[in-house]
């Protein structure tokens, strides 16, 4: 049952973990070289920005925030710097006030032919620094030079940011697709070790068939494939999605419950396929109005923040030790490869997953499907690596 | 002399300062398309003529990324919204010159919510909407960006990031309607459904409201009166708000489709319910509606029922066209178009304008008796995208493109 979880590249990891750092303990402190934007002083400039870090919620601060980001709009280039690692510890929503910011800047400096390059291209070459933030440089030096970008390209094949990583994978595919022989092998080969979104991969996978490589997608991505398995309870009408059955208070592998129909026990079971999915209709029956809940654990080397992806058209519930991490009540709306970005972090030692998969009673012929599929990826997609079986 | 020069020099200033205003504030007009199926939310355009054929293509222009939204114009500019990126997730705001093509400006941002959707339709599926003095880009993640005409953010919503529950895997759709000074952004789906209302001046909510916990691909509409009133549809019926303060005025609750969505011509609303139901605030009691007529056999597709001068157009999922009384719901008469659509139709004087999933255009010219298509183009490439119009030209948008004609 127990799994061995690592992140699968060192060199990945120690970037991975020093983005995670900087976001979580980056002051936003001022650089010392920080010069005066036009008509804004250095400490007013940086009071902007701290004013726009602190948006958050439901409108929260949008008030000052609106005087502030008014402010940085008319600055001049030298703002575009402070703007950058003002997004290091910005959330998801002032990141967005500071990119327009950024932006408004940006245009102005373009036109007049001020855009620092080589400042962006030291930022963009600083792993640590938020991937986003990085991969906003890199489009705004492909504007400036398209040249130099695409002489950067090679290098993002292990780069912690997926926008950048995707930009390497695809000019490896395209020289593979243009190669023979070995040379093309080994580029699809070298294009792999960085691809994490599945058309890329797809493409990559199909490119090594010729040379007869099989690719082990279940390594590759990282999907959990070893379950225990208990169940069905009751969901008819829809009823047990918030009823709390025994697991959810905990799991003990070797009890047995009153079940929907009968008894039920802790069954193993282990996906064979390629993509990790789960059929519960043939891993246990085609039940209706039923629940199912898998378990598995998962033991990491370290403390790490994860990434679970799931996919299902199923409603779900998840935790990780014990503490419940989300919940979607939505039945059939299609599955989608990493359809659910669940953010985690793992503790060193074992963890304990628990995923509950409520099929309802629709009789569509498109609404009969029970099934999930569940990987463990870093903060950027990249998969855990896993000891042999 | 002297007075000539000195008219002349007048003129030159006011030239000079009208050049100059036009250069940071595009000069709105009544004749803008200010949201999805126009200023009033109706489909009909209320401007010059649109053309009566569809052979003067003014000029196309290249877009990044997808995008199913249409295009809204305020004065000389038009903006349309674009999702770019493998995953979707770049959400894009361009402004272009109305009578160029060009780009004048372009600003993206990072969503915040969800931004897996069915791979038919795109993150930037709702429309855009303005009051005429900014912009409010919406889509499927539920990010909300407001920008004034030149590009500036004034505030950012992520109704996602608050709620991470809004959310629907097959995306969500239903475009914005600006009301008064609340912007109304439906958001329902299966599991947490709300639609709210924020102040157009600084994007804090004034209200939101538990909505039926139903996937609903809807878009609200305006409801003319004293006090501005917003239409939202979904699969329990019609609720009419107070725009203010989000409260119930009236309810139809029996029941309307999820995809297309109602319009309201003259004190009327026309349902997409148990084919096209009629209805108004009741005489006696106004939070009671009454039913007009009900008709059956007028059973809207995707695309939107439009009312234009006593008749009600629907079409069909079969691609034909139904003209209806919009006193007793009577068929008048039929005309087959070449099919399917996803989009609505618009009507200018009495022409609609409509095209279909393949991206062949169509003008129909609306008889008394008939219809006939009298112009069609094909643009060559799936269009998904209710098309816009403004100062006689009419706007048709596909992921990759953006069409004027003339």
């Amino acid at each position: 049952m127990a799994r061995f979880l690592t992140v699968a590249n060192a060199g990945l990891a120690t970037a991975a973990m020093s983005f995670v750092l900087a976001a979580a303990f980056s002051t936003g402190s001022p650089r010392a070289n920080l010069v005066a934007a036009d008509d804004l002083p250095a400490d007013q400039l940086q009071a902007s920005i701290e004013v726009i870090q602190n948006v958050s919620s439901e409108g929260a601060g949008h008030q000052a925030a609106a005087k502030a980001v008014a402010e940085l709009q008319q600055a001049g280039p030298e703002a575009l710097m402070p703007l950058l690692d003002g997004m290091e510890k910005a959330n998801p929503l002032a990141l967005n006030w500071l990119r327009n910011a950024f932006e408004t800047v940006a245009a102005k400096a373009e036109a007049n032919d001020q855009l620092p390059l080589a400042k962006f291209r030291s930022f963009l070459d600083g792993r640590s620094h938020r991937a986003t933030s990085r991969h906003l440089v890199f489009e705004w030096i492909r504007r400036a030079d398209p040249e130099v970008a695409m002489s950067l390209v090679p290098t993002f094949l292990d780069d912690p940011s997926e926008e950048l990583r995707r930009e390497a994978v695809a000019q490896l595919v395209e020289r593979a697709d243009k190669a023979e022989g070995e040379a093309k092998k080994d580029l699809f080969q070298q294009a792999l070790t960085g691809a994490t979104d599945d058309d890329q991969v797809r493409k990559i996978v199909k490119g090594l068939e010729e040379f007869e490589v099989d690719v082990d997608l279940q390594s590759h991505y990282g999907f959990l494939t070893e379950w225990q398995l208990l169940g069905p309870f009751d969901n008819k009408d829809e009823g047990g999605f918030d009823v709390a059955y025994p697991p959810e208070e905990q799991v003990d592998l070797q009890a047995s419950y009153e079940g929907q129909l009968d008894e039920v026990t802790w069954q193993q079971a282990e996906t064979e396929d390629d993509y990790g999915l789960v059929d519960l209709n043939a891993e246990v029956a085609h039940h209706k109005g039923a629940i199912q809940y898998a378990f598995t654990e998962v033991e990491s080397d370290t403390e790490q923040p994860v990434e679970f992806r799931l996919a299902t058209p199923n409603a779900w519930k998840l935790w990780l030790n014990g503490e419940l991490l989300f919940e979607r009540e939505e039945y059939h709306r299609g599955t989608f490869f990493d359809q659910y970005r669940i953010p985690a972090k793992l503790k060193a030692g074992e963890n304990r997953i628990l995923l509950k998969v409520c099929q309802n009673e629709q009789k569509d012929s498109w609404a009969q499907v029970w099934q999930y599929q569940f990987r463990v990826c870093d903060p950027n997609g990249m998969a855990l690596s896993r000891p042999e079986k | 002399m002297k007075t000539y020069t000195s008219q002349l020099f007048t003129t030159a200033l006011m030239t000079l300062i009208c050049v100059s205003f036009s250069a940071f504030a595009p000069f709105a007009n009544a004749d803008d398309w200010l949201q999805f199926r126009g200023s009033e939310t109706n489909g009909i355009a209320t401007g010059p003529a649109l053309p009566g054929n569809l052979d003067n293509l003014s000029w196309t222009v290249d877009l990044e990324g997808r995008g199913c939204s249409s295009p809204v114009i305020v004065g000389d500019r038009v903006f349309v919204t674009s999702s770019a990126g493998h995953r979707q997730n770049r959400l894009l705001v361009t402004c272009l010159d109305a009578a160029s093509g060009e780009t004048v400006w372009e600003r993206a941002f990072w969503a915040t919510g969800r931004t897996i959707c069915h791979e038919k339709m795109s993150v930037a599926t709702p429309t855009p909407a303005s009051d005429g003095k900014r912009i409010f880009a919406f889509y499927s993640s539920n990010d909300v960006a407001c920008l004034d005409l030149e590009g500036n953010l004034l505030w950012y919503r992520g109704l996602t990031f608050d709620f991470p529950n809004v959310s629907n895997s097959l995306g969500m759709s239903s475009s914005l309607v600006v009301a008064g000074d609340t912007l109304v952004c439906m958001a329902e789906n299966d599991t947490q459904s709300r639609t709210f209302g924020l102040n157009v001046e600084d994007g804090l909510t004034r209200w939101q409201l538990d909505r039926p916990r139903n996937a609903n691909w809807t878009s609200p509409i305006l409801w003319p009166g004293d006090e501005a009133q917003v239409l939202l549809q979904s699969s329990k019926g019609v609720t009419a708000i107070s725009a203010k303060t989000g409260e119930t005025a009236w309810e139809y609750e029996d029941g309307a489709a999820t995809i297309p969505s109602l319009t309201a011509s003259e004190g009327v609303a026309y349902v997409p319910s148990h084919g096209i139901t009629a209805i108004r605030p009741g005489r006696s009691d106004p939070e009671v509606p009454e039913i007009v007529w009900q008709a059956a056999q007028l059973r809207p597709g995707t695309a939107s029922p439009i009312v234009k001068e006593g008749r009600a157009y629907v079409i069909n999922n079969a691609g034909v066209l139904s003209c209806a009384s919009v006193e007793e719901g009577k068929r008048l008469w039929q005309c087959r178009l070449e099919g399917k659509f996803s989009a609505s139709p618009i009507i200018s004087g009495n022409h609609l304008y409509c095209v279909n999933e393949a991206g062949i255009a169509q003008v129909v010219l609306l008889g008394e008796d008939s219809g006939e298509v009298v112009s069609t183009r094909d643009l060559g490439e799936t269009v998904l995208a209710t098309p816009s119009a403004a100062n006689g030209a009419v706007y048709f948008r596909s992921d990759k493109h953006l069409w004027k004609i003339d």
